[in-house]
C-alpha cells in the first residue's frame, strides 16, 4: 500500500491534467465561462443572505454583523467539501470506460474530483476578501497565518471521505442518494448559517463530534471573529483524524481496487 | 534466449456471477446484517479461464480466435493489466498499449486537440513526446480540419479515429488489439493494417484478438484457439484455423439437429392427433382420390408442387411463381399413412450430418415402411434456399419410373453426387406419395442443411466451371487460393490453359 501511495506523485502529471480538464470542461459552452466559479458562491451567498435576513431576521442575535460574511466563511468551504464528497461517490461509476478498459490508477479519479472542487473554492476566495475588505472586518494577520494549515485539514479530511465513498459506492450504488440527503442534514448541524453561541451546552458537545464544524469555527475565528484563534487545539485534532482517515480511505481503496473493473 | 514478451503462466480467472441477492443487495442490509464484508464476496462464481498458458514471444504477431464468450477479451484484459489474475501470474515486458475500447476516457465537451494531450498522458506518454508527434496524430486520423472541435461533434468514426490514432502512436513495445479493425471505412482499414504491418516490421509485439479468421491465417505468426476459457490448441495459425472452423461446423450440425429434432417432435405431436384419420384412410387405398384421375394421368406433379393439404393451412404455395415462402410456410406432416417416411437421414463424405461443402456428395436417405402393399406409389424430394426458392425438386414419377409394388419395410436413397449449391441454409421436403400428388406421407420443410464454401460467390446454383484466357490475360499465382478452396481442378485448368 506505501508503495502505492509513492506512485500517487508520480502521476501527478495525469492529476494536473485531469484536473484543467475537469475545470475546462464544466463550464465549456457557457457564456460565462470559468466566471461561473465566481458567480456561483456570489449567488448562493445572496440566496441564504435574503432569507436570513429579510424573510426570517435573527432577531436578538447582534454579535453577527455583517451577517454575509459570517455566512460566508462557512459557506465556501461547505460548498468545497459537500460538492467534492458527491462528486468523489460517482466518479468511479462516472469514469467507469476507463477503469474497465484502460489501464488506469482509479484512486486519481477522487483525488481530481476533490482538487477541481478546491479550485472552485479557491476561486470563490477574492469574492470573500472583496466582502472582508467592503465591510471593514479587521483580520489580523497573525491569525491568517493559519488559514494555509486550515485549508490543507480539509483537504485531507475531504480527501479521506471522498477515498471511503468513491470505493463504496461502487458496490452499493445506494450511497449515492443517501449521501445527497445526509449532506442537507450535515449542512444544517454544523454552525454555517448560526454561530455556536446560539446552541446549549449540551448542543455544544454534541457539535464536537462533528469534524466539519471545527472547520467552520476555525475560519469563522480567522476571518470573521476578533480576538485570537482559539480553536488551533481543535484543529490540531482534525489534522490528526482527517490524516488516519485518508490512509484508512486508501488502504480500503486499494483493497477493493481489482473488483472496480468487475463491479463499474 | 530471451524472455518472452508476454508470458501468462497457468492463468486461472474467476469473474463472480451475482445471483439474485447479491443484485438487491444494499448498504442498510449489508449493515443490518453485518455482512458488508461477506457481501464482498462471491456467492457464485464463473471461471472465464482455467489454466491458460501461453507465451508470446518477442515480436511475434499472435492472433487469439474463439467464439463469444471463450475468454479472449479477457485474456488481452489480463495482459494490459486492467483486471489481475485469480491464479497465476501474467508477466508483459515492455510498454503496452491497449487499443480495447477507442477513445476511451475522451471528454465529450473538450476539443480534440486537448483530448489526444490528455489521453496521451493517460496512455503514457509526457506532455512533450505527445507535441511532437501531434501533427502525425491528426494526420493519422485525418482530422485536420476537426481537431480543435469539441468530440462531441466527431461522428462515430472519428472519434474512433482519433482514438486509434493516439494508441498507436503511443509507440509501445507490446500492442493489443481487440477487434477494433471495424474502425472507419475501407481506406482507414487499410491504413490501420498497415501500421500493424509497421508495427511488425520493426519487431514489435502483436497481441490480436479478432473473429476475422482470414486477418489471423494471413498476419500472425502464431495463433491460440480459446474455447469455454481453456486453451483448446495453439501454433500454426492455419492449423489453428482450420481446427476451430472444424469444430465451428460441428457445433453448427448439432444444432441443426437439435432444431429438425424439434421440428419433427412437434409435428410428432400433432400427427398423434391423427392417428385414427390414418386408420380411416387405410382401408380405402383404392378410393377415388381427390383429384380426379383423367387430370392427374397428365399433370403428375412433383413433390413440392403436390396440392396443398386437405387440411390447407400447411403451406402457402404462390400459384404463379411456385415458391413457397420459408416464412409463411409452416413446417409439417401430413397424409394418409399408408406409406410412412419414418427416418430421414442426410450423409456426406464423412457420414451422416448436416453441414456440407459445395461440391459433396450428398446422401437423402429415407426408411420408408408400407402399412400395406400399394402399387401406386412415387417418392419425391425438393430443396429450398432459406428466402423460399425452390432450387430443385423431383419424385420417382415425373423421372418416369413406374411404380409396381411396395410392400413392408425399406430405404430409399437419394444420392446427389455433387452437392453444387452455394453458401447457404437450405430445407428439404420428402415425400411418399400417389403418382397423382395424393400423400401417403409429406413431410414439409422438416429437414435443414448447411452448405459452406470458401467461395463467396451468388446465386443459387454453382456450376462446375473454367476459366480458360488466352495468353496475353495473366494473373498473378497468389490469387488462386479464392478458386482453390473447392475447385482445385478449375484452378488446374487455369493454369495449364
Amino acid at each position: 500500500m506505501l508503495s502505492n501511495l509513492g506512485q500517487l506523485l508520480r502521476y501527478r502529471g495525469l492529476i494536473q491534467t485531469l484536473v484543467a480538464r475537469e475545470l475546462k470542461a464544466r463550464y465549456r459552452g457557457s457564456v460565462l465561462g470559468v466566471f461561473w466559479s465566481f458567480v456561483n458562491p456570489l449567488l448562493l451567498l445572496l440566496v441564504y443572505n435574503f432569507v436570513f435576513t429579510t424573510v426570517m431576521p435573527r432577531g436578538e442575535i447582534v454579535d453577527l454583523e455583517p451577517y454575509a460574511v459570517f455566512l460566508f466563511c462557512g459557506l465556501l468551504p461547505w460548498t468545497w467539501f459537500s460538492s467534492s464528497l458527491s462528486d468523489g461517490a460517482n466518479v468511479l461509476i462516472m469514469n467507469g470506460n476507463l477503469i474497465k478498459k484502460v489501464m488506469f490508477p482509479a484512486e486519481i479519479l477522487p483525488i481530481v474530483a476533490v482538487i477541481s472542487n478546491m479550485f472552485h473554492f479557491l476561486f470563490g476566495l477574492p469574492i470573500l476578501a472583496g466582502f472582508l475588505i467592503y465591510y471593514a472586518v479587521p483580520v489580523r494577520l497573525a491569525e491568517l497565518v493559519w488559514f494555509p494549515f486550515v485549508v490543507a485539514v480539509q483537504f485531507i479530511l475531504t480527501l479521506g471521505f471522498a477515498m471511503v465513498l468513491s470505493a463504496l459506492t461502487v458496490h452499493f450504488r445506494d450511497i449515492k442518494d443517501l449521501l445527497a440527503n445526509l449532506l442537507t442534514l450535515w449542512f444544517f448541524a454544523t454552525p454555517i448559517i448560526y454561530p455556536m453561541s446560539f446552541l446549549s451546552d449540551r448542543g455544544k458537545a454534541i457539535m464536537d463530534l462533528n469534524p466539519f464544524a471545527h472547520l467552520a469555527i476555525s475560519y469563522q475565528e480567522i476571518l470573521f471573529y476578533d480576538g485570537p484563534f482559539g480553536h488551533w487545539k481543535w484543529l490540531l485534532a482534525l489534522a490528526a483524524a482527517g490524516l488516519v482517515l485518508f490512509l484508512f480511505g486508501y488502504a480500503l481503496f486499494d483493497r477493493l481496487r481489482d473488483s472496480f473493473a468487475e463491479e463499474v | 534466449m530471451t524472455t518472452p514478451a508476454i508470458d501468462i503462466d497457468r492463468v486461472t480467472k474467476i469473474y463472480r456471477r451475482h445471483g439474485h441477492s447479491r443484485q438487491f443487495a444494499t448498504l442498510k442490509s449489508a449493515l443490518l446484517t453485518g455482512s458488508l464484508v461477506a457481501q464482498l464476496r462471491p456467492e457464485e462464481s464463473f471461471s472465464a479461464l482455467t489454466d491458460v498458458s501461453l507465451q508470446v514471444p518477442r515480436g511475434v504477431s499472435y492472433g487469439v480466435i474463439g467464439s463469444n464468450g471463450s475468454g479472449k477479451s479477457t485474456l488481452l484484459k489480463l495482459v494490459a493489466g486492467i483486471t489481475k489474475p485469480t491464479r497465476g501470474a501474467v508477466t508483459v515486458d515492455g510498454r503496452v498499449s491497449a487499443l480495447i475500447e477507442l477513445g476511451a476516457g475522451f471528454h465529450p465537451e473538450i476539443s480534440g486537440r486537448e483530448n489526444v494531450f490528455i489521453n496521451g498522458i493517460m496512455l503514457g506518454l509526457t506532455r512533450r513526446e505527445i507535441t511532437r508527434r501531434f501533427d502525425e496524430i491528426v494526420e493519422f486520423a485525418e482530422l485536420e480540419e476537426f481537431i480543435d472541435a469539441p468530440v462531441k461533434t466527431y461522428s462515430s468514426g472519428m472519434y474512433m479515429r482519433l482514438g486509434f490514432a493516439v494508441a498507436v502512436h503511443v509507440d509501445p513495445d507490446i500492442l493489443l488489439v481487440d477487434e477494433v479493425l471495424a474502425v472507419g471505412d475501407e481506406g482507414f482499414s487499410l491504413k490501420c493494417l498497415d501500421k500493424f504491418a509497421e508495427f511488425k516490421r520493426r519487431g514489435k509485439t502483436i497481441l490480436l484478438v479478432t473473429h476475422g479468421l482470414s486477418m489471423v491465417e494471413r498476419f500472425c505468426d502464431e495463433a491460440v484457439w480459446l474455447e469455454s476459457g481453456e486453451c483448446k490448441t495453439s501454433g500454426d495459425p492455419k492449423r489453428v484455423v482450420q481446427m476451430y472452423l472444424a469444430d465451428v461446423e460441428q457445433l453448427e450440425d448439432e444444432l441443426l439437429a437439435a432444431a429438425d429434432a424439434k421440428a419433427q417432435a412437434s409435428v410428432q405431436a400433432d400427427d398423434a392427433g391423427e392417428t385414427a384419420d390414418e386408420d380411416a384412410a387405410a382401408p380405402m387405398p383404392e378410393s377415388e382420390p381427390e383429384v380426379p384421375p383423367e387430370e392427374a394421368a397428365d399433370d403428375p406433379v412433383p413433390a413440392e408442387q403436390t396440392p396443398p393439404p386437405p387440411e390447407g393451412e400447411h403451406a402457402e404455395v404462390d400459384e404463379e411463381s411456385g415458391l413457397v415462402n420459408m416464412f409463411t410456410a409452416n413446417e409439417g406432416r401430413w397424409g394418409s399413412g399408408a406409406v410412412r417416411i419414418e427416418e430421414v437421414t442426410l450423409e456426406g463424405d464423412r457420414g451422416a450430418g448436416h453441414v456440407f461443402h459445395t461440391g459433396d456428395r450428398m446422401t437423402i436417405r429415407m426408411k420408408i415402411r408400407a402399412v400395406q402393399p400399394v402399387q401406386d406409389f412415387a417418392f419425391g424430394i425438393s430443396i429450398f434456399s432459406s428466402d423460399g426458392v425452390c432450387c430443385f425438386g423431383t419424385n420417382t414419377d415425373i423421372e418416369e419410373l413406374e411404380s409396381a409394388s411396395l410392400r413392408g419395410s425399406g430405404e430409399v436413397e437419394f444420392v446427389i453426387e455433387r452437392l453444387d449449391l452455394v453458401e447457404g441454409t437450405y430445407k428439404l421436403d420428402v415425400a411418399a406419395h400417389k403418382r397423382d400428388g395424393f400423400s401417403y406421407d409429406y413431410h414439409r420443410l422438416l429437414y435443414t442443411f448447411r452448405v459452406k464454401s470458401r467461395t463467396k460467390d451468388v446465386g443459387i446454383y454453382r456450376p462446375r466451371h473454367v476459366w480458360r484466357f488466352t495468353d496475353n490475360v495473366r494473373f498473378k499465382a497468389t490469387s488462386a487460393p479464392t478458386a482453390a478452396s473447392d475447385g482445385a481442378d478449375a484452378v488446374a485448368d487455369v493454369a495449364s490453359d
